[in-house]
């Protein structure tokens, strides 16, 4: 069993923005904002929800702690256990696929020294597996904290990791010369324009 | 009303309701695992998928509201197809346990595979396995064999109002249970045994006791409390292997507590099977004959006013009626029925019953619960009242503990101060109940015990009167009883008689001498240090308090043995039956009292069970009106005083066991561990 925080409490910050939350649902339906309120207590919290949090939203919303707990096990982007401080996903669905996100899976693992599911030695790392991710116009992509690296290969993948072992935090987008999701290789209609 | 072809057939129904509630009033059967009548629909088991004319797909018809012309049909090769195609999937993850599965001969799956299965599988994969939860001593959990019907999720949810249990995970990984590892702390939490259609919850005591089929089933009167729950009791042999519940709607709709069901093994312990003589200050056992001796001895020509007779909260309207008539025999009238000393007397009987009845809940729209706590005192009541908060435009007001009630309710104070600002309308809830159409009022022991006893009834006749609860078709004063037997013995007038004791005063006059010889018909509830000095007899079936300190021990017989008349807090006179015979020399109550009666040279005039209850009805005419409820007239009773004692306080503390079968289960041993020695949950660290 994970080791558990006795407590849990929002910061002044997170408490504001909860508010927020809260306010955008009539009253009586405050339950409604359970999900963004479980995010800001995820963030608070290095990234995983001990129970107590849990608890803490539960009270919060006036709801049963345990329809919390079926929140919290129904979504993937939430965590009961501790996570590494980075949460790195891979897309592993078929157009990522065919663009090789098995060999960035393969050089993720190897490069962390973990498993996919698991998290890193060195706790900076936790490695998944993402169904789509809705960016298959720069397949593969490697979703890193709150952003998409795009059209990542083994080696940019290994790149992205050292950097953000180093504490750096390297510029999302694609990880090749490209421009956002214009073509690969500049343009190729309107080639003329403004001439 | 709508119009609609089921099969062929045309039928009119009701506006609102399902497609499968129409099919069943068609008469047509529809497989179903997560639907049931009295709980929420999920509409996840896919089971009952029928046709619907003009519709691409089948439909569910557990959740598809009915419309006029709407064409169903049942029997076509789709919704064959479709109900084999889900019982594949069902059976997909579900393990081949049958063999040793508790819910084997009774599961709803392994009967609708069946009926709607195909007759081999084509899954050549692993079955998922699931770890088996702790869910307390009640229920015993194989999770591997779960369906995912989330009915348990949604009685613990809805009704029990215990919001424990969940779904955790999501697809293949779901899993039912509770995320941290505790016990359902509900009193009616074994009701989702029967409510799981596959052997993933099973009864923990029952475990790899018997096979349905083995069991002879017996339909009977539950009397651990006084709801007077229709339960089935399954029996083997001279065993009682369990207790089910039996459906009416009236009383206890479906459920029953979990003392109801599972205080059945305290039938075999500690158990009285013959008769006991004190010899040398020590019990031995005698023969019948010497037994009853040993009482002529002592009481052959003992004034009547030297004897007490006390009935206690589980007899059967016989036993007492036979334990009255031998009273007034002897010429005593020192005989009392309330042994908690309840300050209820046996004349009006709308002063001592639930009047409201229990489905009447349902109408009523405000309600004032005095020195109760119905969740201990009787669950199913609670049930019906949260029922009722459920549906809205309910309010609960309070005077005593501020307990959990599982549902919202005022707390307006602890003790007779507050219950007498209501009385005297000066208290804002009056305006709560005056404004509401059907008002009603509980009224429990842990009032009617309080040393203002008398007071607080009249208290709360007047509040009865003052806010409009009493109407032509309509009484809103209840009293909440907690004794199976009560409404019986005071029906028959078990209370003192001209200048006769009441409990205390048999319990004071034995301790002072006044009075020589006691009588106990299975009274174990009293200070029975008080009786060392008396010569006591005890007639019961369990070695508890009574026995200890009894002179003569004479065996009677447990509720499942006899064939017995009860009258529960409504009013509502219902037959137990004998489901096993008494153990040993033991016998039917009345029977032991007749017998005596010949000994002692005063014969009473009745030689069967028609013959004693030919005289009960003779006392109280209304005993004969079974099953029903019969309104009384609104009389006077209670006797204005001051109010002015200490708050409230229920009499039950300890729910698991309230009773000798109960304090004798092993079963209400281990609950009363989990639940109410180490608080209400079994802690996080488990």
């Amino acid at each position: 069993m994970t080791e558990q925080p006795a407590t849990f409490a929002f910061d002044a910050d997170n408490q504001a923005l909860a508010d927020k939350h809260i306010a955008k649902y009539p009253e009586g339906r405050q339950a409604s904002a359970v999900l963004p309120l479980l995010d800001i207590a995820q963030r608070q919290c290095d990234g995983w929800l001990p129970r107590a949090a849990m608890d803490y939203i539960a009270e919060m919303l006036d709801m049963a702690p345990i329809r919390v707990y079926e929140v919290v096990s129904f979504y993937e982007m939430y965590h009961d256990t501790p996570r590494g401080k980075h949460e790195l996903r891979v897309c592993t669905t078929t157009p990522c696929w065919l663009r090789g996100s098995a060999d960035i899976v393969s050089a993720c693992e190897d490069e962390m020294g973990c498993k996919v599911g698991e998290t890193s030695p060195d706790g900076v790392f936790s490695l998944g597996e993402f169904e789509c991710l809705g960016a298959c116009v720069n397949a593969p992509v490697v979703w890193i904290d709150d952003d998409y690296y795009e059209d990542v290969d083994p080696d940019s993948a290994r790149k992205l990791i050292q950097a953000f072992r180093k504490g750096e935090r390297p510029e999302p987008g694609p990880m090749t010369d490209r421009q956002k999701s214009a073509p690969a290789g500049g343009p190729t209609t309107l080639t003329g324009a403004g001439e | 009303m709508a119009k609609m072809t089921i099969d062929g057939t045309e039928i009119e129904v009701e506006d609102g309701i399902t497609v499968l509630q129409a099919c069943e009033q068609a008469g047509v059967e529809i497989p179903r695992f997560c639907y049931h009548e009295r709980l929420s629909i999920a509409g996840n088991c896919r089971m009952c998928l029928v046709e619907m004319e003009r519709a691409p797909k089948p439909i569910a018809s557990c959740s598809m509201p009915v419309g006029d012309g709407m064409v169903i049909k049942t029997n076509t090769e789709t919704v064959k197809n479709a109900r084999n195609g889900v019982m594949e999937f069902l059976l997909i993850n579900h393990p081949l346990d049958c063999p040793i599965c508790d819910q084997g001969g009774e599961c709803d799956l392994q009967d609708q595979a069946m009926a709607y299965g195909f007759d081999h599988s084509r899954f050549k994969e692993n079955k998922r396995s699931v770890t088996d939860k702790n869910l307390g001593p009640l229920v015993e959990t194989h999770m591997t064999r779960c369906i995912h019907c989330t009915r348990c999720i949604r009685f613990s949810t809805e009704v029990a109002g215990v919001e424990v249990l969940g779904a955790t995970g999501r697809g293949e990984n779901m899993e039912v249970g509770t995320y941290v590892e505790q016990a359902i702390s509900s009193e009616l939490s074994a009701n989702i045994i029967d409510l799981c259609p596959v052997g993933a919850l099973t009864s923990k005591p029952y475990a790899f006791e018997a096979r349905p089929w083995e069991l002879t089933k017996t339909e009977s009167v539950d009397v651990m409390d006084a709801v007077g729950s229709n339960i089935r009791v399954d029996s083997r042999g001279r065993e009682v292997m369990r207790v089910l519940p039996m459906l009416n709607e009236d009383v206890n709709e479906e459920w029953i507590s979990d003392k109801t069901r599972y205080a059945c093994d305290g039938l075999a312990r500690q158990r009285l099977d013959k008769p006991y003589m004190k010899v040398d200050g020590k019990l031995q056992a005698a023969s019948w004959h010497d037994a009853f001796d040993a009482i002529g001895g002592k009481v052959r020509g003992l004034d009547g006013s030297k004897i007490g007779a006390i009935a206690g909260d589980m007899c059967d309207a016989e036993a007492m009626t036979a334990l009255k008539d031998l009273m007034t025999a002897l010429g005593s009238n020192n005989i009392d029925c309330r042994q908690d000393g309840a300050k209820l007397t046996a004349g009006a009987r709308a002063g001592y019953t639930f009047n409201t009845t229990i489905a009447g809940i349902e109408d009523a729209d405000a309600c004032l619960i005095v020195g109760s706590n119905p969740r201990l005192e009787a669950p199913i009541i609670n049930a019906r009242l949260r029922k009722r908060m459920v549906e809205g435009g309910f309010k609960v007001g309070m005077v005593g503990e501020a307990v959990d009630l599982t549902y919202r309710y005022e707390h307006l104070g602890a003790g007779p101060q507050t219950l007498k600002e209501i009385a005297d309308g000066t208290h804002s809830f009056c305006e709560i109940l005056k404004s509401a159409e059907r008002p009603m009022i509980i009224v429990g022991q842990g009032a009617l015990t309080h040393a203002d006893g008398v007071a607080v009834l009249a208290a709360a006749r007047k509040i009865a009167d003052t806010t409009g609860m009493i109407a032509e078709d309509w009484n809103g004063f209840n009293v909440l009883h907690t004794a199976a037997g009560r409404v019986a013995g005071l029906d028959l007038g078990l209370v003192p008689g001209e200048g006769g004791k009441d409990v205390a005063g048999i319990l004071d006059g034995a301790a002072s001498g006044d009075i020589e010889v006691v009588y106990l018909l299975a009274a174990d509830e009293i200070d029975t240090a008080k009786l060392a000095n008396a010569f006591v007899i005890y007639q019961g079936h369990h070695g508890d308090a009574g026995a200890h300190i009894a002179d003569i021990v004479l065996p009677g017989a447990a509720y499942t043995e006899k064939e017995g008349t009860y009258v529960n807090t409504e009013g509502r006179v219902q037959r137990g039956r004998r489901a096993t015979f008494p153990p040993g020399d033991a016998r039917e109550d009345w029977a032991i009292l007749r017998a005596l009666s010949e000994v002692l040279g005063k014969t009473l005039p009745y030689n069967n069970l028609a013959q004693v209850r030919a005289r009960m009805v003779e006392i109280a005419p209304l005993l004969d009106q079974l099953e029903v409820v019969t309104p009384s007239a609104w009389a006077d009773f209670g006797q204005a005083g001051s109010l002015d004692g200490g708050p409230f306080a229920s009499p039950i503390t300890n729910f698991y066991m309230t009773d000798p079968i109960s304090r004798a289960s092993a079963t209400m041993a281990a609950c009363t561990e989990a639940f109410v020695e180490t608080g209400e949950k079994t802690g996080t660290d488990g």
